[in-house]
């Protein structure tokens, strides 16, 4: 457990600096997957670090009716919202930077912010493409936020169920790996409980095929129309982190495993194992929920996402949650 | 205004129709498909004027189209290369004589790469693209 303040901020630094390399990695990870499944070659790995030096470099336009210091900001608080969540999970075994204050349910709330900061940058670009953007991306968090709400529901129950107690703390989840706990039937209940979890991330990354919000094809980019430069690399960036963020909320939930601490290997040369094994995990993560789903499929409309999410994806994580339920009754009767 | 070298390796393209046949269209896109794969470069289409470096512009500038050419070059942010493709930019091609025209792209929108052709093949738009960032280049150079 780290205590003191100033251990606190050097870990708060690490840690963003590591989700920023890591994020923009697996974006030129995904960037060459995508390519690769499409028969092309593909750009190198560094791709997205030469687009944001590139964009930093670039001028910073301000729409004439934008509202200046709220289109300013949005960049800003999404990054570091972005960041935010990374204090709350553990990172392949470290614990978190944070981890005395937040659990599950403080996370699911953080995961909303980023989001929340491009709606509020897309209404004050001043820009109509921008402004449907932003009315998607509301509707969008509203439809995956009740699959996501059941599968983290159904873990925590499930642990709750066995008499441990802060069931939502992430520590919790952490040390009691969840599908130990099951028989066959809840293994089901949980496989179908990861799927749904792993189309969810999709969404919450606003990537084909719930891209609805951005769509480049039918609003020109919607919610970052209005966006060059420096404000754009903030928001490449935030993409980056929130897909770090993301992979290790699946991680974190599903695969609490580190592989060090099974192999027996203790100390620096555990740490480095726990690491690569946790960036293999995320990549993983990555390339399924994000790179074989956004190859394969063509964006939704936006009532279409609404309905997968409310309907289809409920049921199924509601199916689910009854499998592991039943599951633990039998198993105590 | 001080131009970075990882701009050689990422041009995002805007691409705008001011008055082509669609011949041109169909070989912008011919150019982007895995064939010939320009994304190995850092070249990507974009939506959105903003985040473009590149303007691909098509087809002689009709009255109508004039000042939107105009708005759409001012809102892109610095620095930034304008590419004209196909003949009728360069010269109005078959049309011309046009009483709707307001003339070549050149008259409208400040030209840094020409791409002849009727319309131009993919490998000649790539081509431009390569000239255009060695102008991009000499003029880092010149700094």
């Amino acid at each position: 457990m780290i205590e003191t303040l100033p251990a606190i901020l050097i870990g708060a630094v690490l840690v963003a600096v590591f989700s920023i390399i890591i994020g923009l990695l697996l974006m030129g990870f995904d960037r060459i997957v995508a390519a690769r499944m499409q028969a092309r070659i593909g750009p190198p790995l560094t791709q997205p670090f030469i687009d944001i030096r590139k964009l930093l470099a670039k001028e910073n336009v301000v729409p004439e009716n934008a509202i200046p210091w709220l289109f300013n900001l949005a960049p800003v608080i999404a990054l570091a919202s972005a960041i935010t969540i990374l204090f709350y999970l553990p990172i392949a075994g470290f614990a978190p930077v944070l981890s005395g204050g937040g659990d599950l349910i403080l996370v699911m709330y953080l995961l909303t912010l980023p989001a929340l900061a491009l709606v509020a940058g897309g209404f004050a670009s001043g820009s109509p493409y921008a402004t449907v953007g932003a009315q998607r991306e509301m509707v969008t968090m509203i439809a995956y936020e009740f699959p996501l709400a059941i599968v983290v529901v159904a873990i925590a129950w499930r642990l709750a169920a066995e008499g441990i107690s802060l069931p939502f703390s992430l520590a919790t989840i952490g040390a009691n790996p969840v599908w130990g706990l099951v028989g066959p039937l809840g293994a089901i209940g949980l496989l179908i409980l990861l799927v749904v979890l792993l189309i969810v991330t999709p969404a919450e990354l606003s990537r084909v095929p719930f891209d609805t919000p951005e769509a480049e094809t039918e609003l020109a980019g919607g919610i970052l129309v209005e966006y060059s430069g420096k404000n754009l690399a903030l928001f490449s960036l935030t993409q980056g982190v929130k897909t770090v963020a993301m992979a290790s909320l699946v991680v974190a939930l599903f695969f609490p495993y580190r592989l060090a601490a099974i192999a027996g290997i203790s100390g620096f040369l555990g740490a480095v194992i726990d690491l690569l094994f946790y960036i293999l995990l995320i990549t993983l993560v990555t390339f399924i929920s994000v790179s074989v789903i956004r190859v394969a499929m063509a964006r939704f409309r936006i009532n279409q996402v609404v309905s997968v999410y409310w309907i289809y994806l409920a049921i199924a994580g509601l199916g689910g949650l009854l499998l592991v339920m039943v599951d633990q009754i039998m198993g105590v009767v | 205004m001080k131009i970075p070298s990882s701009f050689n390796r990422s041009l995002w393209v805007f691409h705008l129709n001011t008055g082509s046949c669609n011949g041109c269209e169909i070989e912008i896109v011919a150019t982007i498909t895995p064939r010939y794969d320009p994304e190995r470069f850092g070249i990507r289409l974009v939506g959105s004027p903003r985040h473009a470096d590149v303007l691909l512009v098509t087809g002689p500038v009709t009255r109508k189209m004039a000042p939107r050419a105009r708005r759409v070059y001012e809102q892109m942010a610095d620095p930034k290369v304008v590419m004209c493709i196909g003949t009728c930019g360069q010269s109005g091609g078959v049309f011309f004589d046009s009483y709707n025209l307001e003339g070549p792209v050149d008259q409208v929108l400040p030209v840094d790469v020409y791409v002849p052709g009727c319309p131009p093949r993919p490998e000649a738009i790539i081509f431009g693209v390569v000239k255009a960032l060695e102008k991009l280049e000499r003029l880092e150079a010149q700094q």
